[in-house]
């Protein structure tokens, strides 16, 4: 046993900028586990990241076939990029990993939301992406709490156990 | 390892405190442990308790997800329960090992 004194985390907060598939649910995981470990959580979601908290594409999201170097056939060869590039063949391999996501108990992105803000995580939207992509509240998932801008978002990363994580 | 003496039965721990042996387990163990966390436990937190030794018995993999899916308890509520750890603290006081899922 240590004698150290432990400084467990206090907070976490995750910036989830991108919208692919493995990014979004990096950032998703790692909130989760967080609230579940007691931890107060904050996630901000901004440009592409916004899709996983927009109702229509949320649990729609793609992971890339092309430009992906990791990915793999099943069975493990690789995956060649011009076969990645054929008309449906991104959404085939996401909505295949998306069931093999499922069958680990994975759950799809809008019912990952309802677990993080469930254990008291909060979720925002970017605002300047907002505008950009010229979205309303209402075309957000439910659980976001609200559209703040980046200093709004620093604001509630205050405290000298707090971690900031982009992704 | 070691061995511990909980609700006047000695047990076998982990470092963190989880039964080694759910075998060991009884009810006063479980008010024991949760009093320690500071939870005081109510005929709600034992239906879940047993839930989660049931699915341990029968080798299956816990998540709250699935906790949340039993008809027992929503995971707000599983929060509401177990405040900070709803798997964590559960499973220490249900006596089984420490939860190995992510979600």
């Amino acid at each position: 046993m240590s004698t150290e004194e432990k400084k467990p985390l206090e907070k976490v907060c995750l910036i989830c900028a991108k919208g692919s598939l493995e990014d979004v649910y990096a950032s998703l995981v790692m909130a989760n586990g967080a609230v579940m470990e007691g931890i107060e959580t904050n996630v901000f979601f901004t440009f592409f990241g916004l899709d996983a908290i927009t109702k229509k594409t949320m649990n729609h999201l793609h992971t890339a076939t092309t430009g992906n170097p990791a990915m793999r056939m099943p069975g493990g060869l690789p995956f060649p990029t011009m076969l990645g590039g054929l008309p449906g063949v991104e959404s085939a391999v996401s909505g295949m990993m998306r069931k093999q996501m499922g069958e680990l108990d994975m759950p799809p992105v809008d019912e990952f939301l309802e677990m993080i803000t469930a254990g008291g995580g909060k979720v925002f939207a970017c605002k300047l992406a907002i505008d950009m992509f010229k979205l309303k509240k209402e075309d957000l998932s439910d659980e976001v709490s609200d559209i703040i801008t980046i200093g709004e978002f620093y604001e509630k990363c205050d405290g000298d156990r707090t971690q900031i994580i982009f992704t | 390892m070691s061995v511990k003496t909980i609700a006047g039965v000695e047990v076998n721990v982990s470092d963190e405190g989880y039964l080694e042996d759910m075998s060991q387990w009884n009810e006063d163990i479980a008010k024991d442990i949760a009093s320690e966390i500071g939870i005081e436990l109510t005929p709600k937190h034992f239906e879940v308790i047993n839930y989660l030794r049931e699915k341990t018995a029968a080798k299956e993999a816990l998540t709250i997800r699935k906790v949340g899916k039993s008809g027992i308890v929503d995971i707000k509520g599983l929060y509401k329960l177990f405040p900070k750890g709803p798997l964590k603290f559960s499973s220490k006081i249900a006596g089984i090992p420490k939860p190995t899922s992510c979600i």
